[in-house]
């Protein structure tokens, strides 16, 4: 089933992703022909079956709580966009 | 005699230590050789002469102190989603096309402590999604055997530069044949390491629960050093395994006879060409003649695999790339005060036309009401996969499959049509979904371009993946073959 204009709009609005109008015809309609190769699955029968989250064999990994020295502040803000003194400048989140 | 910068990390090893070469030489061998090719090939974003030359230097004083290791003096170009102190990482993406690490990935800080050489940062498909290095935001990479075709990718850039003898090794990264099928198009050996043996950090994350870190080579030998260097527990990376050291070159060169190896009937796809598949089953003819029993296998599942791993790395990348916020570094757009308007611009300009793709799909498969029959449906497919596996590694000791079912294609080829592209995969990305080790090795050529045969096994069997490959390398030369560039 292809995706709607509307649905393509939701998903990149949940990504956080601007499109223009033609990347939005062009990604409709791509991705409505990924979605169909993923209906073979509807084959496969997993009543019961337990989901693989990741195939190596650890589980929660624990180790002591060891203080360490972390990257300095100008290590951190090398690559900030904007700075300002030891922040990052952000745009504001509430209204004024 | 040889032109330097072809030689195998044993040769070179040996002529370092034994004083009949200097690191700065070999050094210079590739810097020569990147400078007279480069320009075709393009398997390199940064190259670092300066800082290749320096540590080439750094090296020689080590040798001549007699302090070496395997790697010591031995230049390599490293992928360019490992971060590497002080020089772009750039993940072939707009976004971090300024970004400069603040430290060392685990698998460079190891191989610089063996005092090897950086020549540079290898080109690749943007944040390793593609199979072409055509999604690079800068350049395609050229596949050295024929300039108007891919190398294959995301490492493309590994494997281009290894087969075209600008470096002796390459490290790339491999979520879902990464590794593995770039060296098939290229003709070059590459290895996909077990889940959990070589450390991710500094490694840029694309699709964690896949992701892995491995070598590219001109011989399933070389690989082994490089694999010596990079394995291990790596307290920063919480996936990576405690086991005892190993040293993997220590069985190459014994016999295989008795080795079963299995012949799984659903890689050799629709779609495949008859020139690969011709020249498979010829490698698999002579790995009976070495001594390996050779059975029919089944693996019924491997029909699932595309969808699950598309399903699942989409996801993944969806969540990892969350991060991209135009915040704390990488591309940042700042024509507005708006701060939801700069974070969808900055992703807008920042991402090319693959990722975005990619974090999409991921983003609906993980979206409310579909997250059930998507990714909780692939999740349990892969457990199903898995238990396949599980299955036959009871029957037999490894797996022989091609690489890739096709060989190196036209540039733009397959660009406009994603499902084409992804199908590329089919033979490889069944090897993350278990977190299996798997390995490509040249064995043979389909009108003129290379085909490369996987070799797939248990975890942690990389010692017998390495020796079966190792004995048909020795019995064959077509890892000896070269391109004329």
């Amino acid at each position: 089933m292809p995706l709607e204009r509307s649905e393509v709009k939701h998903i990149a609005s949940l990504a956080r992703i601007g499109l223009t109008e033609d990347e939005i015809m062009m990604f409709g309609d791509q991705l409505s022909q990924i979605l169909e190769q993923f209906e073979v699955l509807n084959e496969l029968d997993t009543t019961g079956v337990t989901p693989t989250g990741h195939a190596g064999g650890l589980q929660t990994v624990m180790r002591d709580d060891q203080a360490q020295d972390s990257l300095d502040h100008d290590d951190v803000l090398k690559n900030a966009p904007r700075r300002e003194g030891e922040f990052f400048r952000v745009n504001s989140v509430l209204e004024e | 005699m040889e032109k330097l910068n072809w030689l195998s990390i044993q040769e070179a090893h040996d002529q370092l230590t034994s004083k009949q070469i200097s690191s700065v030489e070999l050094t210079q061998a590739c810097l020569d050789r990147i400078n007279a090719v480069e320009d075709e090939v393009q398997s390199f974003l940064t190259i670092t002469p300066e800082i290749a030359l320096s540590q080439a230097a750094h090296a020689d004083r080590l040798l001549a102190a007699g302090d070496s290791l395997p790697l010591t003096g031995i230049p390599v170009q490293i992928k360019d989603v490992l971060c590497t102190e002080g020089v772009p990482t750039t993940c072939a993406s707009r976004m971090l096309e300024n970004f400069i690490p603040v430290y060392n990935a685990t698998v460079v800080e190891k191989l610089s402590n063996q005092g090897a050489v950086m020549l540079g940062k290898g080109n690749m498909d943007e944040f390793a999604m593609g199979s072409s290095c055509e999604n690079s935001a800068f350049h395609p990479t050229r596949n050295p055997w024929d300039l108007e075709r891919v190398p294959g990718g995301s490492s493309g850039g590994a494997a281009a530069s290894v087969a075209s003898g600008e470096t002796i090794f390459s490290l790339g990264s491999d979520t879902g044949g990464s590794v593995r099928q770039p060296a098939s198009l290229c003709g070059v050996v590459g290895l996909k390491p077990t889940y959990g043996l070589v450390s991710r950090y500094g490694l840029v994350a694309f699709a964690s629960s896949l992701d892995q870190v491995g070598p590219v080579g001109r011989s399933v030998k070389d690989c082994a050093f490089v694999l010596n260097a990079i394995a291990g527990h790596d307290a920063k990376d919480a996936t990576s395994v405690v086991r005892e050291q190993k040293d993997y070159t220590s069985n190459l060169g014994q016999e295989i006879n008795g080795l079963k190896l299995g012949i799984p009937e659903e890689y050799f796809v629709d779609g495949m060409e008859s020139g690969v598949r011709q020249v498979i089953d010829e490698a698999i003819a002579k790995l009976e003649e070495l001594g390996a029993s050779i059975h029919p296998v089944s693996l019924p599942t491997t029909r699932y695999a595309l969808a699950c791993y598309y399903i699942i790395a989409p996801s993944e990348c969806s969540a990892n790339l969350a991060r991209y916020d135009g915040v704390k570094y990488g591309y940042s757009y700042q024509g507005t005060n708006d701060l939801w308007e700069a974070l969808e611009k900055t992703r807008e300009f920042g991402f090319g036309p693959e990722v975005t793709r990619r974090v999409m799909l991921g983003t609906y498969a993980l979206s409310t009401g579909y997250y059930d029959a998507y990714y909780l449906k692939a999740q349990q497919a892969r457990t199903l996969i898995r238990q396949d596996f599980d299955q036959v590694f009871r029957e037999v000791d490894a797996l022989i499959t091609p690489t890739s079912p096709v060989t190196a294609f036209k540039i733009g080829e397959k660009v406009g049509d994603p499902v084409q592209m992804y199908l590329i995969d089919a033979c490889t990305l069944p090897v993350n979904i278990a977190g299996l080790p798997g390995l490509s090795i040249p064995c043979g050529f389909s009108d003129g371009l290379p085909v490369g045969m996987q070799f797939i096994g248990p975890h942690f069997s990389e010692e017998t993946l390495l020796k079966a490959a190792h004995a048909y390398e020795i019995a064959t030369d077509w890892n000896k073959s070269r391109p004329t560039l």
